[in-house]
């Protein structure tokens, strides 16, 4: 089950996957599988070892490559994150005292599947982040992208120094900074100011939605929970109770009660996969789409900016043709970069729709079948 | 012949299972559940039904076997009454066949109605049957409301014809008369509270009426089941059903109380007077019924077909008549309701508690919180050192109350009222169901009484300090246990149990108090989800896409009713119920403790006489006679005392066991049934989700 669905073209020549992951410590490291028919691979199958980093070091170099500057850059995974579960775990350790011995082993085994989930969870972005770019007809047929795929070594891609960090942090900061002066910047084209509105608008909605998503999920979560504790506490009691009658009916309650969280729970995740993971991974991809935005507005502004300095050559006449020649790039970059990203976007909400529709009528229909296999089992009792 | 039947209830079987699940005996707690209902009359109305339906089985246990031969050999008149009725379950019961639950429902009722007149006769004669046919009483009115509602419709139909009411006026009369030399008295008294009843009613208008209405409505229930039927004699029950519609028809307009009333006084008798007919109709086709045995068989055919009804077999309800010991089926429940309690004058609540059927009438009084507590500290006082365990009434609460006081139209002000009449109405459940406490003049007092003196010190009752006295009592026990060198193992063993009960449940209390908090929580979410989504549509560009997500908005936010709804349900059946048995574990203890005391006493008077023996021998080694005569006297007080005390503690030691028998049964009863209960709600509540995911389904298959 994949929780994101991406409108991948389902292209034999290349395939990607990540079959296999193992979690050390904090790394986690990914089998990352290749089957091509491609020429420019050596072979037609094989798996390299890849780490998170190795797949920031792999979107950081397609960002930065100018080449790509028009094209929505599949955004990067989120860097697995095994905190809270492992946090949850830590709890619930300290409080196996106060807990019967059935109750804290059903803790421990929801647990371990959340964390499972979460594992997972991170494998599934991972790989959907190397199937898109494979599915990229220009992105598929990057360099470092081939060099991720194929070098059977360790990548042992440098970590980012503080220096670099800071660095980065600073652009962060240039960047926001600069998407506000840009956003200000009168758009030319009806086509990306309508892009830009509609992005901007529906990066922060979907952003807000994503969180209520979260909050919702987990509130199913803690009911789940609860209902394990009220199962284990109703056997107890019905344990304790010498009442024949009464011993019958607690297992049967309890067995309600177990059930109830089993359902609840899956509800959960499955709400979990597929409406909080779909929203998280477009407001991702919006991310990407409005990074795309911004280049194109960084160039735009440029291309302004060359015209300015051409009229000022002229004005003052000199180096009139080199000003000539940049305003000409510029203007070439900024109209390769708008034709592409009308393109890219164009696609993008295509893609969009589409994985919105197989996402909800996936979800719908778990829901319903959740529902019903309470309704059976309740019916039953 | 059934299949008629079929069409018009049809309808009705939808919501049905839930009743027929629920319909486990029961009591104390049925209220608890239903009061979820948000107008008065429909929580006033499935509570009382519920308490009807689980009233035929309560009575099982209880050992009246010799309660048939009593009533048999007492009452004559009465036992054709049930016969009659008995002819007229069967015929309905037939009719369940077709799986129409409802009108099973209702012949109970007409029997019940029957029986519990002979019930009165008897009462008088044995004790312990006294709480069953007071029950019986309440049954006979409880019943209609269930179905009245759903069968308003049909009833208008037979309304617009208008016949006369006297017709059924005349039987009711009979139906009185028979019991004339017996119940006598028992009967002009409720005849008093009722115009007392009256005179309330226009006070506390709207709500009086719709209450009496529904019974009203459930009687014309019966006459419209036999015509499609084809039942000979139709006309008859249909006018019937006409002259009852006139009440119903009140109770639903709200009209003047006063004709309301004036309708209400013939309506019990009129059901029976339908049932009567419709006896004597069926006779054609069921004379076998109408032996000399048919007592016998009445009860049974009493309990036969809502047990049918809960598995939901329509079974032939003679063929597991004789399965079942005749008396058994004196069902239960004299039944006490809280209206909706009304904010008083003097800052305070006041209840409203028209409790059907004591003495075989309706009435209501209203009460204030601190009477309740009065109520509780008399019967303690009273019943208490004798090893019963008396129910404890819900705990003051300031901080709730303050509320109330203070904000005015707040839900949670109006959240907390509700709880408390569930609380106090279960309460009150409990005192009624006690076979001895529902004897102590201080309750019927309580419950018919206009005025009460006002309870005076019960705010050292109220909040922190009623749960002072009750860990008081526990630490008294703790001590005495150390004491009392427990030569009862059984009492040894139960008192674990109820300590280890009692901690489970606390824990219990605060896990679902819990879920509560994480259900609203939830609920809460999903809101802000919901409005985040119906954002998140506007701003989608894609039409379909932006339909689908505001479609999703949509279903998210029937969920958060859902989700509150179900938070609501867990506070009222699960969380309410877990706090009620953690004061009535309590109250268990309690007793447990009495029945120390009384050893204690016991022990103590032994030592005494220990001692006065000593001093005797003493006085004869010393040859002191004429102090000799003093001590010797004082001897034989001890003796008799020590033989009183000894009596004593063997009489509380045999009650308490009685009584924790009771409770356990009742406990495991009522928690089965209302576990059921809850987990019906989630039934419901998934059916509702279905439904929603469903109609969403296409919504999301459209996007293009």
């Amino acid at each position: 089950m994949r929780s994101v669905s991406v409108d991948l073209n389902h292209d034999a020549s290349l395939l990607i996957d990540i079959p296999d992951a193992l979690c050390e410590r904090d790394k986690v490291k990914f089998t990352v599988h290749t089957k091509t028919t491609l020429s420019s691979f050596q072979k037609p199958d094989f798996s390299v070892p890849r780490q998170h980093e190795d797949f920031i070091w792999l979107h950081d170099t397609l960002v930065e490559t100018e080449d790509y500057a028009g094209l929505i850059i599949p955004p990067v995974p989120p860097k697995p994150d095994f905190e809270s579960p492992r946090e949850k775990m830590h709890k619930l350790g300290e409080g196996e005292a106060t807990m019967t011995k059935e109750e804290y082993t059903k803790m421990k085994q929801e647990l371990e599947a959340e964390y499972l989930a979460v594992f997972k969870k991170t494998v599934q972005v991972h790989e959907v982040f190397l199937q898109r770019l494979s599915s990229h007809p220009i992105l598929s047929k990057d360099r470092n992208f081939q060099i991720f795929l194929e070098y059977d070594q360790d990548l042992t891609v440098r970590r980012k120094n503080a220096k670099e960090m800071f660095g980065g942090f600073f652009k962060n900061m240039v960047k926001s900074a600069d998407e506000v002066l840009i956003s200000g910047i009168k758009e030319v084209d009806d086509f990306f100011e309508q892009e830009k509105t509609f992005l901007l608008d529906y990066y922060s909605k979907i952003k807000d939605s994503t969180a209520k998503a979260e909050k919702m999920t987990r509130s199913h979560k803690n009911i789940a929970d609860d209902y394990i504790h009220i199962s284990a506490t109703l056997n107890t009691l019905s344990a304790d109770d010498s009442t024949a009658n009464k011993k019958h009916c607690g297992g049967y309650y309890m067995s309600s009660f177990v059930f109830l969280q089993k359902v609840e729970g899956r509800v959960a995740s499955d709400q979990e996969l597929k409406l909080t993971e779909l929203l998280r991974y477009y407001m991702r991809d919006i991310q990407a789409a409005k990074d795309l935005l911004y280049r194109r507005a960084r160039a735009l502004v440029d291309y302004e900016n060359s015209n300015k300095a051409l009229d000022k050559a002229r004005l003052k006449s000199r180096d009139i043709p080199q000003a000539e020649e940049h305003q000409k790039q510029c203007l070439q970059k900024f109209d390769k970069l708008s034709e592409s990203g009308k393109k890219e976007l164009t696609s993008f909400k295509g893609r969009r729709v589409v994985a919105f529709r197989k996402n909800l009528i996936e979800m719908a229909e778990l829901e319903i079948k959740h529902a019903k296999l309470l309704r059976t089992w309740l019916a039953m009792v | 012949m059934n299949d008629p039947l079929i069409e018009p209830f049809s309808s009705l079987t939808e919501n049905k299972p839930t009743s027929k699940i629920v319909s486990e005996p029961s009591d104390d707690f049925v209220d608890l559940t239903n009061n979820l209902a948000d107008s008065p009359e429909d929580a006033a109305e499935s509570v009382l039904a519920d308490v009807a339906i689980d009233t035929t089985e309560i009575p099982l246990d209880e050992p009246s076997d010799d309660f048939v031969d009593i009533f048999g050999g007492e009452t004559e008149a009465p036992r054709e009454e049930v016969v009659i009725a008995n002819v007229t379950v069967k015929a309905a019961a037939a009719a369940d066949k077709s799986e129409v639950t409802s009108d099973v429902t209702d012949p109970p009722g007409d029997l019940k109605t029957g029986s519990d007149f002979e019930q009165e006769a008897n009462e008088t004669a044995t004790d312990s049957i006294i709480d069953l046919s007071d029950d019986l009483l309440s049954s006979n009115a409880q019943k209609p409301p269930l179905a009245s509602d759903q069968f308003v419709d049909p009833l208008v139909d037979f309304l617009s014809d208008a016949p006369p009411a006297a017709d059924a006026k005349i039987p009711s009369r009979a139906t009185v008369d028979l019991f004339e030399d017996e119940g006598n008295d028992l009967f002009t008294e409720p005849r008093q509270t009722k115009s007392a009843k009256q005179q309330q009613k226009s006070l506390f208008g709207e709500a009086d009426e719709d209450l009496f209405g529904e019974p009203l409505g459930a009687t014309t229930k019966k006459p419209v089941i036999k015509e499609p039927k084809g039942k000979p004699v139709p006309t008859k029950a249909a006018r019937d059903v006409s002259n009852m519609g006139g009440p119903l028809q009140d109770g639903y307009t709200a009209e003047p109380a006063d004709i309301f009333s004036e309708e209400a006084v013939t309506t019990v008798p009129s059901i029976k007077k339908t049932s009567a007919v419709n006896s004597k109709t069926n006779g054609v086709h069921s004379e076998e019924d109408t032996d000399i045995f048919a007592e016998a068989t009445v009860e049974l055919s009493l309990d036969s077909p809502q047990e049918e009804r809960k598995k939901g077999v329509p079974a032939v309800p003679s063929a597991s008549a004789p399965s079942v010991s005749a008396a058994t089926s004196l069902a239960k429940p004299q039944s006490a309701s809280l209206e909706e309690p009304l904010l008083g004058t003097n800052d305070m609540n006041a209840f409203q508690t028209p409790l059907p059927m004591f003495r075989n009438k309706t009435f209501t009084v209203r009460r204030r919180f601190s009477d309740f507590l009065g109520l509780y500290e008399k019967l303690s006082e009273k019943h208490g050192p004798n090893g019963f365990i008396v129910p404890p009434p819900p705990e003051k609460s300031i901080l709730g109350m303050t509320k109330v006081k203070v904000g005015k139209e707040d839900s949670s002000s109006a959240d907390f009222v509700e709880r408390r009449r569930a609380a106090l109405e279960r309460y009150l459940q409990r005192i009624v169901h006690h076979p001895s406490l529902l004897q102590d003049p201080d309750v019927r007092e309580f419950l018919e009484r206009e005025e009460l003196p006002r309870a005076v010190g019960t705010q050292a009752l109220s909040g922190a300090g009623f749960l002072k006295m009750i860990n008081k009592a526990t630490d008294a026990v703790s001590k005495m246990t150390i004491k009392m060198n427990e030569s009862d193992v059984w009492f040894e063993e139960k008192l674990q149990e109820v300590e280890s009960a009692d901690q489970q449940f606390r824990k219990l209390h605060v896990l679902v108090e819990s879920l509560v908090v994480h259900r609203k929580e939830l609920s809460l979410n999903t809101a802000s989800f919901a409005k985040s989504t119906a954002m998140l549509g506007s701003a989608e560009d894609n039409t379909a896409l932006s339909r689908a997500l505001s479609q999703l908005a949509e279903v998210e936010d029937k969920m958060e009713q859902l989700h509150q709804d179900q938070a609501t349900n867990d506070t009222f059946n699960f969380a309410e119920l877990i706090a009620d048995y953690i004061r009535l574990l309590g109250s268990v203890r309690g007793s447990f403790d009495h029945r120390m005391k009384a050893w204690q006493r016991w022990q103590d008077a032994q030592a005494a006489l220990q001692k006065k023996r000593e001093t005797e021998a003493k006085l004869l080694w010393a040859n002191k006679p004429d102090k000799l005569q003093l001590v010797k006297e004082e001897i034989a007080e001890w003796e008799v005392k020590v033989t009183q005390y000894e009596r004593d503690f063997d009489r509380v030691t045999a009650t308490v066991r009685k009584e924790v028998v009771r409770f356990d049964k009742e406990k495991a009863r009522n928690f089965k049934r209302e576990i059921i209960n809850y987990l019906e709600c989630l039934l419901q509540s998934q059916q509702q989700l279905i439904k929603y995911w469903e109609a969403f389904l296409p919504e999301a298959k459209a996007i293009a």
